[in-house]
């Protein structure tokens, strides 16, 4: 018989917030090195920080 | 003589038979750990204290040529200072534009000749080793070397390009506007063969019933490549373009050795300046910060890297 998943183990799979934490880490490496805008590099490397840190929290949730 | 050497021997036998006592005592975890233990202390004393260290100078105004002046906690306001400062964001262009270039000559050539050398034609390996030669070399010496090949009046490039555009005598790495594209081709020629290597391997992986069955279903040389070359190598690539993006995020020595960050700051890259600012400038603090700007994008793309590995084993 399966057990059913419970909702937090549903929403906290690792696939999908790996996925986004990547696509935060690839957004703050883009804003740090575009020739485009002062601001958005101000802002960088908090983006990559935050990426960053996700990624390594979200890689020890459950496949 | 004989007898000493045999008590000689007969006390060790002892003491190892006494050690293999003690050590029966003891469980498997902690024999674990006693192996581990001058490793980790070894990773702590030259890793992670320095790395705790840099981010503790990250917020004070210490100056490493003035040990005695008095450290000062200031908060944020070396990274404020770096993230609101045109000159650090024109260094990271300069970065990007040297990372985004070497990244596509090295994937079209480095395919290329992986393409080439998978036909397996005669003396194929004799050319793979010759490719090969370059990656190698020493970037000190492929710096110092191409330094000659690039004088305008007696380098052979500046010669070559004449004789087949008639541009005169060259000067790439004086000029402003030749001296990023002198560093982008030295990395080019020095790193192609790498990425030949790693799509050689994807090529070589690829099962040939598949370009049999592709045969059979009447497929051209454009969709054989589209739909069992590319996807199958595409994994092989997308490593190797992290790896090599990584590394030439971190370009220092080549650099230097070439055109060490000129003319006036044309080719200062983010790890250039970052040595500019520690060592000549000694702003430790400020530079430390720099250094932990540059280490969080670094461990940040090595996550992605170490996911696209993960998915190439799998």
């Amino acid at each position: 018989m399966k057990r059913k998943k419970s909702a937090a183990a549903r929403l906290f799979r690792r696939g999908p917030w790996e996925n986004l934490a990547t696509a935060v880490i690839a957004a703050g490496v883009f804003m740090l090195m575009q020739p485009f805008s002062l601001w958005a590099f101000g802002w960088s490397f908090s983006v990559i920080l935050v990426g960053t840190v996700g990624f390594v929290i979200v890689s020890h949730f459950p496949k | 003589m004989a007898g000493s050497t045999r008590s000689a021997t007969n006390r060790a036998a002892a003491a190892a038979t006494r050690f293999s006592a003690k050590l029966r005592g003891v469980s498997d975890a902690s024999i674990a750990w006693i192996f581990i233990a001058p490793t980790i202390l070894l990773l702590l004393a030259i890793n992670i204290f320095p790395l705790l260290w840099t981010i503790y100078l990250s917020f004070t105004n210490f100056r490493a040529n003035q040990p005695g002046r008095p450290v000062r906690w200031i908060g944020t306001r070396n990274y404020e200072r770096l993230l609101g400062s045109e000159d650090i964001w024109g260094y990271l262009q300069a970065t990007a534009h040297f990372v985004i270039w070497t990244m596509i000559l090295q994937i079209a050539l480095g395919f290329g000749l992986a393409l080439l050398i998978n036909r397996n034609f005669r003396g194929a390996s004799f050319w793979t080793t010759i490719i090969l030669i370059p990656m190698m070399l020493s970037p000190a010496v492929v710096g110092t070397f191409w330094t000659y090949i690039y004088q305008p009046q007696t380098g052979i490039f500046s010669y070559i390009i004449d004789f087949f555009a008639g541009t005169g005598a060259l000067d790439m790495i004086g000029s402003v506007t030749l001296a990023p594209w002198s560093i982008i081709i030295v990395d080019t020629w020095m790193w192609t063969p790498y990425i030949m290597l790693l799509c050689l391997a994807g090529l070589r992986s690829i099962p040939d019933y598949l370009y049999e069955a592709a045969e059979i279903d009447r497929a051209n040389a454009l969709q054989k490549f589209w739909y069992i070359t590319l996807p199958r190598v595409l994994p092989f690539l997308m490593l190797a373009v992290l790896f090599r993006g990584i590394e030439n995020f971190k370009m220092f020595d080549l650099v230097v050795e070439l055109t060490s960050g000129g003319p006036g700051s044309t080719t200062e890259l983010a790890s250039i300046n970052l040595k500019r600012e520690a060592f000549e400038k000694w702003r430790t603090g400020y530079s430390s910060a720099f250094a932990i700007i540059l280490f969080v994008t670094i461990f940040g793309l090595g996550n992605i890297y170490v996911k696209v590995l993960n998915k190439v084993k799998s």
